[in-house]
């Protein structure tokens, strides 16, 4: 087995105000993942705004660097890569963003940007060869070359702008494709077509995915693995089914007790729920993040911040509510291999 | 009957381009009853957003109405004056707008804020009389006191979004208009701000139409909903029936594409792309993404039936039952 992209101990720090005042914001705390090569696999991060999704999948691609903690690809550290090496990284881990609508130029036809990156990374030799590219990579996608190239941005809905990017992702024939929040700006009856894209790219082509989301429901469709973020820290990871179905942390448990499940039989229930962070204001300084708002808050929360504790084989979930349970590592949790075959 | 707040017939909202007028909204019609609250659910272009815009009065040119009535209680919307327009936003209807938070306004305080709509209203309050009104509206939708001293930008979000509530049911209207209005929010605040909307609307008993493309919230939030596609409601009834046996075509597409927690299943997009509202396509504006189609379908424009007491529904396949 080997790792195809590691994090180890990963912090970022922002430092926030001016001169005097200057403070230190934690976004990412000691994060560690390990996707392997052998073994694709997709991954959801979930967490509201704040919580550090962004700051991890920048991170990731290489775009701002840790303030602790190494990125490995391929077992080689980021920082150290050769330019040959770096440019294989770039090409090989992708990136869709958020926002259809802002990543195109609207003066230039969609092809624009299929035909760019084959250019810069020298694909194709001929303008037969770059024309194949991307019609595969746009069939791929479920679209029809046809009907899609040659047109202009606006001639396309945002679903279809939306698989445009991920035809773009695939023409590099990358390995790892990082979604941050690609479909929270999609209508809810094209959700499931960019879905259905992203779905089919891990069975057919092995292309690994990490689905950065605040929506569990298509997180738990999708992926066979969750992290959740809370104030940059983990806060639950492991198995999608029992994080999702189960939630042992009580801030996992209050994501799922909000979700707008598309059954009026089943409202939202009991009582109303506390405030948010936003609205208390600054974080803790010591304990648990999430203490100001758990309902279950003991005095030990305050005084110092819980590690991962393991709750059941395939789940870690950092509360003080598991101490009894042994501590562990988000590393592990994600990893796809049964707990028992992975070496400490 | 009588505790109708809102009537609206056979509403028409056109948009005059070079190219043509594009017909955003055709026809709708709906009847809304007191304290109760309607879903207005369709995906972009679908014309949900004009209808609510067209109701306040609040087009922006090139978008006119061009037909139809909008009866709040007696009085048709649709031919009132600005100024008896100005006059009813507010006291009678009022909105929630999509991006609410972004219509505060950014240099006055949240207090100034309220006194200034009240006083738009002829209500002219004493400041000992204003600062306990507006603790008073804050409190209602679960903000402290201290929040009338404060700017927007020193607010969150989820808090901005509940003060533009609170200044929605500040004096009272029959009817709240929200369009999307927790599109930008995290799960955990939508549904606080949701519930905190439903407390304040059931409090004063207005009437609600949320506008939105989220069929979830519409389970969570509403009691009818109607369902749009290109500029026409094509479904409408009771949401629970709607959810437990949609009648359109598009509305089994819109529910079979919604990603649940009950099991993994193969995801069942909606193929296709929604009509042009220039040009739209003869007969039923679905036939072309529709899988059940006939070839009426491409001819006949479909009306919108009473299929059985209280389900509506505009499509050629669904036979009417009593």
């Amino acid at each position: 087995m080997t790792s195809l992209l590691e994090a180890r101990h990963l912090t970022k720090e922002f430092s926030t105000g001016a001169f005097l005042q200057k403070k230190k914001m934690v976004a990412l705390e000691n994060f560690g993942m390990t996707i392997l090569a052998e073994k694709p696999t997709i991954i959801a991060v979930a967490g509201e705004s704040g919580s550090g999704k962004t700051t991890l999948a920048r991170l990731l691609l290489g775009i701002i660097r840790p303030s602790e903690g190494e990125i490995l690809y391929q077992g080689k550290p980021l920082t150290s890569m050769s330019g040959e090496e770096w440019k294989t990284f770039r090409r090989e881990v992708q990136a869709i963003f958020q926002d259809p609508f802002e990543v195109y130029n609207p003066f230039y036809k969609v092809d624009h940007v299929l035909t760019t990156p084959v250019a810069k990374f020298h694909l194709a030799n001929s303008k037969t060869q770059v024309r194949e590219l991307i019609e595969n990579s746009v069939r791929a996608v479920g679209l029809r070359p046809e009907e899609t190239l040659g047109r202009y941005p606006h001639q396309l809905s945002g679903g279809q702008r939306q698989r445009v990017m991920i035809a773009r992702a695939l023409v590099l024939k990358p390995r790892i494709i990082l979604a941050d929040e690609p479909v929270s700006m999609v209508d809810a009856s094209l959700r499931a077509t960019i879905l259905e894209s992203l779905l089919t790219l891990k069975q057919e082509r092995g292309i690994s995915l990490l689905y950065i989301t605040h929506d569990l429901t298509t997180a738990y469709q999708l992926s066979e693995k969750i992290v959740v973020l809370y104030q940059g820290r983990v806060v639950e990871v492991g198995d999608v089914e029992w994080v999702i179905k189960q939630p042992k942390h009580p801030y996992t448990q209050l994501l799922v007790n909000s979700i707008p499940l598309p059954d009026p039989k089943s409202r939202w229930g009991g009582k109303p729920i506390t405030q948010t962070t936003e609205e208390l204001g600054s974080r803790i300084a010591k304990g648990c993040q999430f203490a100001n708002r758990c309902p279950l808050k003991m005095p030990k929360c305050l005084e110092s911040e819980p590690p991962l504790f393991q709750v059941n084989p395939n789940r870690g979930a950092a509360c003080w509510l598991y101490e009894h349970a042994p501590t562990t590592e988000s590393t592990r949790m994600l990893d796809t291999m049964p707990a028992s075959s992975t070496t400490v | 009957m009588s505790d109708e707040v809102l009537r609206v017939k056979d509403l028409r909202v056109h948009y005059r381009t070079n190219s043509g007028p594009v017909r955003a909204v055709e026809g709708v019609s709906f009847n809304l009853s007191k304290g109760k609250r309607l879903g207005l659910v369709g995906e972009s272009g679908s014309g949900k957003s004009t209808t609510a815009l067209a109701l306040m009065r609040l087009l922006n040119p090139p978008g006119r109405i061009e037909g139809g009535q909008i009866l709040l209680g007696d009085v048709d919307l649709a031919k009132l004056s600005e100024e008896g327009m100005r006059r009813v936003r507010f006291s009678q209807v009022s909105l929630i707008p999509q991006g609410a938070m972004n219509s505060l306004n950014p240099v006055m305080r949240i207090r100034e804020q309220f006194v200034d709509t009240m006083s738009a209203h002829d209500q002219r309050l004493s400041k000992k009389e204003a600062d306990n009104r507006v603790a008073e509206l804050l409190h209602q939708v679960g903000l402290r006191h201290e929040v009338a001293r404060m700017y927007p930008h020193e607010l969150s979000g989820g808090m901005k979004q509940r003060v533009c509530i609170a200044l929605a049911i500040t004096l009272q209207p029959k009817l709240i208009i929200a369009d999307e209005p927790t599109s930008a929010l995290d799960v955990v605040v939508q549904r606080q701000v949701m519930e905190t909307f439903g407390q304040a609307q059931s409090a004063l008993d207005a009437a609600v139409i949320l506008v939105g493309h989220d069929m979830g919230l519409m389970a969570q939030f509403v009691d009818r909903l109607g369902v749009m596609y290109a500029g026409k409601l094509v479904e409408m009834g009771p949401v629970e029936d709607i959810f437990r046996e949609p009648l359109h075509p598009y509305t089994q597409m819109l529910i079979q594409s919604l990603p649940s927690l009950e099991g993994k299943r193969f995801f069942k997009g909606i193929p296709g792309v929604s009509p042009s509202l220039l040009n739209p396509p003869p007969g039923c504006a679905f036939h072309p993404r529709c899988q059940m189609a006939i070839p009426r379908c491409s001819t006949e424009m479909p009306e919108l039936r009473e299929i059985r007491p209280g389900r509506w529904a505009a499509c050629h396949l669904v036979e009417v039952r009593p």
